[in-house]
């Protein structure tokens, strides 16, 4: 009768081994979603940029502000992805600069050439700062599963690197948006 | 665009996110999309054909007062077959972190899930507490809004990450074109409080601590009182002599509630706290009319620290007859502020703030279609 004793360990580690492979599975999710939601991101940021180029390019702004945009779109789409966070930013700072006469963007919006470009524009802003923000929720909650014990001890996270959040300035023309 | 919203509370007792659910689900069916709202309801009442049954909801304590859910394997059932039949692109959930429909709908969705977080809670204790147990669940969520500063810093607070905030939305023009009933009119000026009568931190009884400084300051004034609760209570507090000066509307229809709201010359929100947004203040700024409200945080930020409306210091109410009476006596004072009112309001519209949830659907639509998981 001795080997009573083995049914409730065996049934301990049989729960113990559930409650990790649960806590693996759930691991495993967050960073397919890191994935989906850095995709996300990037599709965000090259519909802005290319939308900023088409501003760009359409003559409705003076040839000066013209060139910045062209310039730092530009730079925005090729940076590397160690520079995109500051390329990106640049191009926010760029649009801001652009678009900072209030009076001149009320008029462009509801002009029917650039009218539609600029809503388009606005759009993307502020998708750009959504996309991010859902990203860096994810990347929060990924953090805070890898730091458990039980995580770090047994290795369940793999080799996967830890996530980053990704820190960029997206606040979007004032003008722009509350128009 | 399919969407789903679900609703934790019973949509036939009125509400905040009751409210709010309703007035999204037709703000986005005006936008042309496919919306079906899974809410529990009281009774067979009619209900607006986009309205999906969940069953009945009952009563059960939680977090310090008493909340009307539903839960239990029946609704389960109900919950994963509202989401086979609307296959939709996305839900959303309201107060998910509840125990409630849209904790059962987050665990059994396999679309894209946005949820919008209403409560600005000061139990910290309890929700740091359930925070461990939801963790899992809420990992889910692929977008958060909270509804006010307020309700993004609880959320920050427990839960961590970065939320979005979206403000509750308000059809202005409802407010802006209300009736104005000459009836509900004092020979004087007239006040109005919104709010239940014997919940404390609505704050009546500081307004009618108030009430009779301010009848001898400014003779034949009247004082509207919307909201539900006990009558006889709230009238002891009145001076006998004053008594027919304050009439009791009890609990009004949306459209009675804009028009006192339009009548009156001054809103009063006298709440001591609990406050996350503050929906009747912009409903009163989109009435027209000028709004006097105690200094709470979230007061404070929706009148855009004085810019829109007056305050007075949080349950003083000498303070708070000083101010009615000065802004009664000065009909200067009150006219700037109004019209700033009426424009800021503009941005709660729900042409704007729909406009701006559904930017967040088509954010995580779009980042889904790649790969569902």
């Amino acid at each position: 009768m001795e080997w009573l004793w083995l049914v409730p360990a065996l049934v301990v580690l049989l729960a113990l081994g559930l409650w990790l492979s649960w806590t693996a599975n759930r691991l495993d999710r967050i960073h397919h979603r890191i994935d989906v939601a850095r995709a996300s991101l990037d599709t965000q940021l090259l519909h802005r940029s290319g939308t900023a180029l088409e501003l760009a390019t359409s003559g409705a702004l003076d040839p000066a502000r013209s060139l910045l945009l062209v310039d730092t779109a530009h730079q925005a789409r090729a940076a590397s992805p160690e520079d995109f966070e500051s390329a990106e930013s640049d191009l926010s700072e760029a649009l801001r600069a652009v678009l900072a006469d209030a009076a001149e963007v009320t008029g462009l919006v509801t002009s029917p050439d650039v009218g539609p470009l600029l809503e388009e524009l606005a759009d993307d802003c502020r998708k750009v700062e959504l996309a991010r923000r859902f990203h860096n929720d994810v990347v929060a909650s990924a953090r805070a599963l890898r730091s458990r014990r039980r995580v770090r001890w047994l290795g369940l996270a793999g080799r996967a690197p830890a996530p980053e959040a990704v820190d960029l300035d997206d606040d979007p023309p004032p003008a722009l948006v509350a128009a | 665009m399919r969407i789903g919203l679900v609703c934790p509370y019973s949509l036939d007792i009125p509400g905040g996110v009751q409210n709010h659910v309703k007035d999204l689900a037709e703000a986005l069916l005006g936008l042309g999309h496919d919306v079906s709202v899974l809410a529990p309801t009281e009774d067979d009442e009619s209900m607006p054909p986009y309205v999906v049954r969940a069953g009945r909801a009952v009563p059960v304590p939680y977090n310090g007062s008493v909340a009307r859910v539903s839960f239990g394997p029946v609704v389960a059932a109900r919950v994963r077959r509202w989401l086979r039949e609307g296959d939709f692109d996305v839900i959303h959930l309201h107060e998910p972190a509840s125990p409630s429909l849209s904790l059962l709908a987050l665990w059994a969705a396999e679309c894209p899930v946005v949820a919008t977080f209403h409560t600005s809670n000061v139990r910290s204790r309890a929700m740091s507490a359930s925070a461990s147990i939801l963790r899992p669940s809420l990992e889910k969520i692929t977008a958060r809004i909270a509804v006010s500063e307020y309700a993004r810093d609880t959320l920050v607070q427990h839960i961590g990450g970065e939320p979005v905030v979206i403000p509750n939305g308000v059809y202005v023009d409802r407010f802006a074109d209300a009736q104005v009933r000459e009836d509900w009119k004092g020979p004087g000026c007239t006040l109005c409080f919104v709010g239940r009568i014997d919940e404390p931190r609505k704050g009546l009884p500081l307004l009618l601590d108030a009430f009779p400084g301010i009848a001898e300051a400014s003779p034949g004034v009247r004082l509207l009182v919307v909201g539900g609760g006990d009558v006889s209570a709230a009238q002891d507090r009145v001076p006998a002599g004053l008594r027919d000066q304050v009439t009791f509307l009890g609990r009004t229809t949306d459209a009675e509630k804009a028009s006192a709201l339009r009548t009156v010359d001054l809103y009063v929100a006298p709440n001591t706290g609990g406050e996350s947004f503050g929906i009747v203040l912009i409903e009163a700024m989109a009435a027209g009319t000028a709004v006097l409200a105690s200094d709470i945080p979230a007061f404070r930020r929706v009148l855009g620290e004085g810019a829109y409306g007056t305050g007075f210091r949080n349950e003083d109410a000498a303070d708070l007859e000083r101010k009615v009476v000065m802004l009664l006596r000065d009909d200067l004072a009150r006219g700037p502020l109004r019209e700033a009112a009426s424009a800021a309001v503009r941005r709660y519209d729900w042409s704007s703030v729909a406009g701006r949830i559904v930017q967040v659907y088509e954010t995580v639509i779009g980042s889904a279609s790649r790969s569902v998981r």
